[in-house]
């Protein structure tokens, strides 16, 4: 699975984005941990291999979480669904 | 393919927003960002679906999220704005009520074929090619209504264009009626 990876000056934690690439909630997350220097990784999955669609549903449905977009992973353990701004600086402390 | 324009996107939700009693997002930055989402899905897929689901690229299994989806209605009813919150009440316009991200209401078996339809089918059109015993199923006429303008056929399939408001095949979604009867 390919994955973006946007660099920042906030790296201390492992931050991986399931987006579609045509959400608009998904482009506003992007752009707020950008705009926060968040290191993260992002995969719009309607532009995946067919077959990768399959991992990642496994990946979201195991953490028992919704199949919505955007879904954060934070250190591979917190999943946050949506984009819940005060969830996510509260999970990287910022 | 003639592709459509962002302004064809555009004309078409005001439309439907305004005759419905809806508004489109106020913000034109957002709303923006949700009309070239729903070009984006209408040029790869063909039609509209919506910009904040995984749409399986199947028609069949993408009809109740076709833009207005099967869940607007109710979700602008209990939040203000539907899914996407491309349309909107009038108080999320005026600001009396704060927008936030509404749950999701499609059912989970839905959302999870999304993600898989496409390679089932692949698979099982490559068994069938290779058995020729699968007899051809029957075909049964059925209601197919226009989501653009409400118009009502009855056939075995959506009509190629809407005879009424020209709208294209896949804008037809079917309607499904349960009768029950009393003991
Ligand atoms: S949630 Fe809104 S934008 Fe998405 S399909 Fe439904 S009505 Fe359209």
């Amino acid at each position: 699975m390919e994955f973006f990876k946007v660099v920042g000056s906030r790296n201390q934690h492992k931050v991986v984005l399931f987006t579609l690439s045509t959400c608009a909630w998904c482009k506003l997350l992007k752009k707020y941990l950008k705009d926060n220097y968040v290191q993260y990784s992002y995969i719009d999955i309607d532009l995946v291999p067919e077959n990768e669609k399959e991992t990642i549903r496994k990946i979201i449905r195991d953490k028992g979480a919704p199949l919505s977009f955007p879904t954060t992973i934070i250190d591979d353990s917190i999943l946050i669904t949506g984009f819940r701004k005060d969830q996510i600086r509260e999970a990287l402390n910022f | 393919m003639t592709k459509i324009s962002i302004d064809e996107v555009r004309e078409r939700a005001e439309i439907d927003a305004k005759r419905n009693g809806y508004y489109l997002n106020p913000d034109p930055e957002f709303l923006s960002s949700l009309l070239e989402g729903l070009k984006q899905n209408e040029d790869r897929y063909n039609y509209p679906s919506c910009p904040c689901r995984l749409a399986s690229g199947l028609i069949e299994f993408d009809r109740d999220i076709i833009c207005p989806c099967d869940y607007r209605d109710a979700d602008v009813m209990e939040f203000g704005s539907c899914y996407c919150a491309l349309y909107v009440d009038e108080k999320v316009r005026r600001g009396d009520v704060k927008l936030g991200q509404v749950p999701e209401r499609r059912p989970l078996e839905k959302q999870a074929k999304a993600f898989t339809a496409k390679s089932d089918k692949d698979q099982k059109i490559k068994t069938e090619i290779n058995d020729q015993s699968v007899p051809r199923t029957e075909t049964e006429l059925e209601l197919w209504y226009c989501k653009q303008c409400g118009y009502v056929a009855f056939r075995e399939e959506a009509p190629l264009i809407c005879p009424i408001c020209k709208a294209k095949k896949e804008m037809f979604a079917k309607i499904k009626t349960t009768v029950s009867y009393a003991k």
